[in-house]
């Protein structure tokens, strides 16, 4: 937040100190103002955004419905990234790829790190056997392999969007409860969460009102990097074959289904492999920029 | 010495603890798959005898945790039971598998690992100068792209536009190291330069630390030359954080070798994983399930081992890690 702007003309020492805003929004808007890498992350990613919420404006194909006499099309004045082997046009694909991939990715982000910062502040803050048992079962989670779990989950339970997104929170929450959970072991000891609990506030409330405003930083970068991880995981999955059902348009999917074409019609390969690298790399840069402004150590604790 | 001893002994233990626990996940998860075992093995227009019959044979009207205890006991013995699509033993086919798969993971480390810790010295000793920011960039845009991007990418210059490399491996799970031996390197490079993108950046991280820290003040005082303090102060404490990325990267090892072993068609434990689920073949899902659990716990464990040799701190104090 820059100082308040004084009208013209009125001299600036008249005006009494504007008070400085110290709300969560009006530092993470100082923080993005003043992070070149934050505010160009974060641009990337919003204009990804826009595009998926306004595609049917900015392109006149169907994303599913093709013309079976113009497949297999290079890069032309009709259609800009060319057509696949369905004939429908590639840059309408990629478009409206977004949907799927920002919904899904989304989504799966904020419940992941939402179950997660509970838990994890609940381990912190209960400590004991609570603690113990979780960390264990976490660590039994994590020991198998996100792509197998992944694959089993969406075999037992169908490959419908909501699914995705409750496999993603299985296999990515242990990781963020390990975060926020050192975050607020270095909180509980402080003075004001003793003071709170001597005045009898609930776990519950010591929670919302002294752990989580002190870590929303940390849960912040964790946000941004997770939502990186999820939609390369996402795509992974779609390329396996066992995410987005076609025809959906997706990218991970697109790939998959272009590739064996890709002598022949090599943008329609590239074009999703632009939205979806330009969408991963904004949330990397927004993830890096928000934790070296914020001093979060991103490195050491993601990976 | 004794603190030391305590610590390795509650460390095992704990690791033990995690991978029974991990077996149990598994299961219970693979018990889950939709559909009955015994009508997928005689197929649907099987008779209801038969099918009772061999539901009776495996053994599946018992109550789960003695299925459980069969299976681990059977595990602990090497035996995995037989799998439901080929009726060969699970072992002998896993690791099978398996081992074709640890050509390409070995490939990759060694060249991920040397490569990075290269690149991540020269970056974090240029730092804020161009080359800091070009591997930076590089390693950003490495770790923004999934495994299948750059495995498309690759079979796109290596295999099309020169074709030097195969594209597509056709030899099956039994070939020989010699016969599968080209059809390695794109994988591997795929793979390395993925998991390459986070060491980079790790290792630059511990070089800036260490370059600022005053015991390299005092080397430089010294009269110590760069490349001295480099090798005797700055590569060892960046191997140190390394170890511990290549350690929790062998879980995603084992995902991204499934996605590039399925675009490169390599018989690795990858393909082997997507197929035993597309087949719904539960025994081989167990056991890969269960195999990258214990390669995850003792990967895991030799790094905290590794990092307390390497680390003189955490030595002397008789070995608390975190």
């Amino acid at each position: 937040m820059s100082s308040v702007r004084t009208p013209a003309g009125a001299a600036p020492a008249a005006v009494p100190p504007a008070p400085v805003r110290s709300g969560f929004a009006a530092r993470a808007w100082r923080t993005v103002r003043s992070s070149r890498p934050a505010a160009i992350g974060l641009a990337i990613v919003a204009v990804h955004a826009v595009v998926a919420l306004l595609a049917p404006l900015l392109t006149p194909y169907h994303p599913t419905v093709g013309d079976a006499s113009h497949a297999l099309l290079g890069p032309g004045a009709d259609h800009w990234a060319g057509t696949d082997a369905y004939g429908r046009d590639v840059l309408a694909r990629v478009l409206y790829g977004g949907r799927y991939a920002l919904g899904v990715s989304v989504a799966g982000t904020v419940l992941t790190v939402a179950l997660g910062t509970v838990l994890g502040c609940a381990a912190a803050l209960r400590g004991g056997w609570l603690d113990d048992v979780l960390m264990r079962v976490l660590d039994a989670v994590l020991s198998i392999p996100s792509i197998l779990a992944l694959l089993v989950i969406v075999t037992a339970l169908g490959t419908g969007p909501a699914v995705i997104v409750l496999a993603v929170a299985v296999v990515y929450v242990p990781q963020v409860v390990r975060v926020v959970r050192g975050a607020a072991l270095a909180v509980v000891p402080a003075d004001y969460v003793t003071a709170a609990r001597a005045r009898g506030e609930r776990t519950w409330s010591i929670l919302r009102r002294e752990v989580l405003p002190n870590i929303t930083d940390v849960v912040c970068v964790e946000f941004a990097m997770r939502a990186s991880w999820v939609v390369l995981l996402i795509s992974s999955l779609s390329f396996l074959g066992f995410g987005a059902d076609p025809p959906t348009p997706d990218w991970g999917l697109m790939v998959s289904e272009n590739r064996t074409a890709i002598t022949v019609v090599p943008m329609a390969s590239l074009a999703p492999i632009l939205a979806l690298a330009t969408l991963v790399v904004g949330l990397n840069l927004a993830a890096d920029g928000l934790s070296k402004a914020w001093g979060v150590d991103r490195i050491r604790e993601g990976s | 010495m004794r603190g030391v001893l305590s610590f390795l002994l509650r460390r095992v233990v704990s690791a033990l603890g995690t991978l029974l626990l991990s077996s149990v996940l598994v299961f219970l998860a693979v018990q889950a798959l939709p559909g009955d075992v015994a009508t997928q093995v005689l197929g649907r227009d099987a008779t209801p005898d038969a099918v009772a019959a061999l539901r009776d044979r495996m053994g599946l009207d018992q109550p789960a945790w003695e299925r459980y205890a069969d299976w681990i006991t059977g595990a602990l013995h090497g035996d995995f039971g037989t799998s439901l699509v080929t009726a060969e033993p699970v072992g002998g086919e896993v690791s099978q598998y398996l081992g074709n798969s640890a050509l390409i993971a070995v490939v990759t480390v060694l060249f991920a690992v040397t490569g990075s810790l290269v690149l991540g010295v020269v970056a974090g000793l240029h730092r804020d100068r161009w080359p800091d920011h070009l591997i930076s960039t590089v390693a950003l845009i490495g770790m923004s792209v999934p495994e299948f991007v750059v495995a498309t990418v690759l079979v796109l210059v290596f295999s099309v536009t020169v074709p030097v490399l195969p594209a597509v491996v056709l030899y099956g799970p039994g070939a020989g190291t010699g016969q599968l031996l080209p059809a390695v390197w794109l994988p591997a490079a795929s793979l390395a330069v993925v998991m390459a993108a986070y060491i980079v950046r790790m290792a630059r991280t511990s070089v800036i630390d260490v370059m600022a820290s005053e015991y390299v003040t005092t080397a430089r005082l010294k009269g110590l030359s760069t490349w001295r303090v480099v090798t005797r102060h700055a590569l060892p404490s960046a191997l140190l954080p390394t170890l511990h990325v290549i350690a929790l990267n062998v879980a995603w090892l084992v995902g991204g070798v499934a996605v590039v072993e399925n675009v490169f068609n390599y018989p690795g434990i990858g393909k082997l994983m997507l197929s035993s689920v597309q087949n719904r073949d539960l025994p081989v899902i167990q056991a890969i399930a269960l195999i990258s659990a214990v390669v995850y716990v003792v990967c895991n464990l030799a790094a905290d081992l590794g990092a307390m040799a390497l680390n003189p701190k955490l030595r002397t104090r008789g070995g608390r890690i975190r």
